[in-house]
């Protein structure tokens, strides 16, 4: 492979990126799957990087996951997302951080719809006003969360405690990414690197001293795929579209997989237990599951945050061979315990191992 | 003996069409300066190993030409890129790199072309990916057996062509069609067989234009005797295996089914792009077509004359054109900048 063609590639696709003064919208889903994964951005961003990001309790979903499965029509979504803007815009901002790669394709593809029709806009504008009174500026900076990690990936290596090596640093971790559909894939110029070969968790990863592992399905769809997975008759096409990148990304055997999209993590982690079960079989070199992360995860890891703190207990293939693997000080004791010291319980199958 | 300038012509290109049209000149007694930017004469013929569709070698053919141009004594200056051109007062004022002026009655325009930058299409990895390679790629591969498509040292298993890369295609701005690739792919496949006769071949095409004369033969002789396997379906995706190799994914369109496929090389068969820089277009106020190759004034009555009175168009610069196409072309601009400078038009 020739790495500098593939530096020239990134390089045509370089996005603005707000350096500071952010509104965040947050995903549905992750706060439930990943429970530590929002928290530990916020923190990274107010406390580590010291930047302005408003969470406003407001902000509803954006209601893309039913927009893709055909139940919420293009007029409600649209108004939906202006109401989101209408917050941004009474907040006093102009900068808006999206935290689902679903929804970062919503905003843009409805951003770009009012662009190219200005009726649209208008009409939305209407709809906005009749249903709540209120108006709204679309925003000047529309980014993804890992966007942000990606810009400021050297700011947290120089604050980081670990880096993405073996414990004794003479090799780095293989990590395999996988960059969620509706980041870049809409609009390859929306998302840092594009959509072929995207920058944006390879960026860090290279940053912070992993490898980053190229793969025949990098860009395959992880499984997700709205109605692939919400209708129940087509959920074994959802299985089979991870199986199709799991299978190709074992041979170069990863320590771990690292997502940017709520969907992705969980399917590529889920999904993994599920065809244990299905078909017995796992992908990891040691006979178990490849443990997958988010970015934010990921960087709370090397900035030296505590893994159950982080919510990685939560995750379905245990993550504890990357922590030990990075040579990180934790309690595995507490690793099912609360923030209060309670038992929060654990899983009666930890994972699915073939050995 | 100084020339009047009003009787001489800047031929701007020594590709095929050039070469024609400087010899149809120095044959009817016309003066002639040839301009090429490249270090020899040829233009892309000098890249290519064999020519369809019978296969001739492209050195012989070249040499052909080559032997025109010593014959006719043409002074072809070489290594001389032609910057400026503007017309002032009934004459052209040609400018080159090193700052050289000269003026002539007529100029003749024989830029050729510029071939597709494979690279634009992102999803095929080509100058990231090794084994991705371009149809002029696999030509001066082609040349030395010893290297063609041998990986370490074994006839590859798979190769596979995709067509239009770069024409056809509203993504990366040209809605034309190059016009010569489909059966270029036609001829590189059937010589990817015949040099590896145990290699599966196959060929990803959207529709295949077999427009000339022997082309739709050639076409029927390469599945029949050939046994290269037709694909009707767009690539869109290539990635590399671990061993290196390129996995392919396309849609069937005839079976409507997707589809992937592993291959030891991926063939792009790039199109052809507008020859003539931009600056030329705006200094001498050359009108482009639809597609950005240079326009003529009439396509019925007047093929080869260009917006410009004087100027004249030959080849691939007006739009894509094979050998013959270019070289019937050139020395049709001829006899019409003769014409031009007779006072006839």
């Amino acid at each position: 492979m020739d790495s500098e063609n593939k530096i020239t590639s990134w390089r045509n696709y370089q996005k603005k990126i707000a350096d500071d003064h952010y509104f965040f919208v947050r995903s549905c889903i992750r706060q439930t799957f990943f429970p530590g994964s929002e928290r530990a951005f916020l923190t990274i961003m107010r406390d580590v990087l010291g930047r302005d990001v408003l969470d406003d309790p407001r902000h509803t979903s954006c209601t893309g996951i039913a927009y893709h499965s055909d139940v919420i029509p293009l007029q409600t979504i649209m108004t939906v997302v202006a109401r989101h803007f209408a917050l941004m815009t009474e907040a006093g901002y102009s900068n808006f951080l999206v935290s689902c790669v679903t929804s970062f394709g919503i905003y843009n593809e409805i951003l770009h719809m009012w662009e190219h029709h200005p009726e649209i806009l208008a009409e939305t504008r209407e709809h906005l006003w009749k249903a709540t009174r209120r108006e709204f500026q679309v925003p000047a900076n529309v980014v993804h969360t890992s966007d942000t990690i990606y810009k400021f990936r050297n700011e947290i290596f120089a604050k980081a405690k670990y880096s993405l090596t073996s414990r004794n640093g003479e090799s780095p971790l293989r990590i395999a990414e996988h960059v969620g559909c509706h980041y870049a894939k809409i609009f390859p110029d929306k998302g840092e690197g594009g959509a072929e070969f995207p920058k944006v968790l390879s960026g860090m990863i290279e940053s912070w001293g992993g490898e980053v592992l190229d793969y025949p399905e990098r860009r395959h769809c992880c499984g997700f795929g709205f109605r692939h997975y919400v209708v129940r008759e087509n959920r074994g096409y959802s299985v089979a579209n991870t199986r199709k990148k799991l299978e190709s990304l074992a041979p170069l055997k990863p320590d771990l997989i690292l997502a940017n999209c709520p969907g992705c993590t969980m399917f590529m982690d889920k999904w993994q237990y599920t065809l244990g079960e299905m078909e017995g079989v796992t992908f990891g070199a040691d006979g178990r599951g490849i443990p997958v992360l988010t970015y934010e995860e990921l960087a709370g890891l090397v900035l030296g945050m505590d893994p159950w703190e982080l919510g990685l207990q939560m995750h379905q293939v245990d993550v504890e061979p990357v922590l030990k693997k990075m040579g990180i000080v934790y309690a595995p004791e507490k690793k099912y315990l609360n923030a209060g010291g309670q038992y929060i319980g654990k899983p009666m199958v930890p994972d699915y191992c073939c050995l | 003996m100084s020339v009047n300038p009003k009787k001489r012509v800047a031929v701007v290109g020594a590709g095929v069409a050039g070469i024609a049209a400087a010899v149809a000149l120095k044959r009817a007694g016309v003066d002639a300066d040839v301009y090429e930017k490249e270090s020899g004469p040829g233009g892309h013929l000098t890249r290519w190993h064999a020519l369809f569709p019978g296969r001739e070698n492209a050195a012989t053919v070249l040499q052909g030409f080559l032997n025109e141009v010593k014959e006719n004594r043409l002074d072809i200056r070489t290594g001389t890129l032609v910057t400026d051109i503007r017309k002032e007062n009934g004459l052209f004022r040609v400018t080159t790199g090193s700052g050289e002026c000269s003026e002539y009655g007529a100029v003749l325009l024989a830029n050729g072309f510029r071939l597709f930058d494979a690279a634009r299409k992102e999803e095929y990895g080509y100058g990231i990916y090794p084994r991705v390679i371009t149809s002029p790629d696999l030509e001066k591969r082609m040349e030395d057996p010893a290297t063609g498509l041998l990986i370490h040292n074994q006839a590859p298993k798979k190769v596979a062509f995709v067509h239009c890369v770069g024409s056809r295609d509203a993504k990366v701005g040209n809605r034309y069609c190059s016009k010569v690739c489909c059966i270029s792919g036609v001829k590189q496949a059937i010589a990817v067989r015949e040099q590896y006769p145990s290699c599966e071949v196959m060929n990803f095409y959207m529709d295949l234009r077999m427009f000339g004369s022997g082309f739709e033969e050639l076409y029927q002789e390469a599945q029949e005797k050939y046994g290269i396997n037709f694909i009707r379906g767009r690539v869109s995706e290539a990635a590399p295996t671990l061993d290196g190799s390129i996995q392919v994914k396309a849609e069937d369109t005839l079976l409507g089914c997707p589809l992937k496929v592993t291959v030891d090389w991926l063939i792009l068969l790039v199109g052809m792009e507008p020859g003539i820089p931009g600056s030329l277009h705006d200094s001498l106020g050359l009108e482009r077509d639809d597609a950005g190759f240079a326009g003529c004034r009439n396509k019925f009555l007047l093929p080869g004359y260009s917006s410009v009175d004087g100027l004249f168009l030959a080849g691939a610069c007006a739009g894509p054109a094979t050998i013959p196409d270019s070289v019937n072309q050139g020395r049709a601009a001829a006899l019409s900048a003769i014409h031009y400078l007779n006072g006839k038009v």
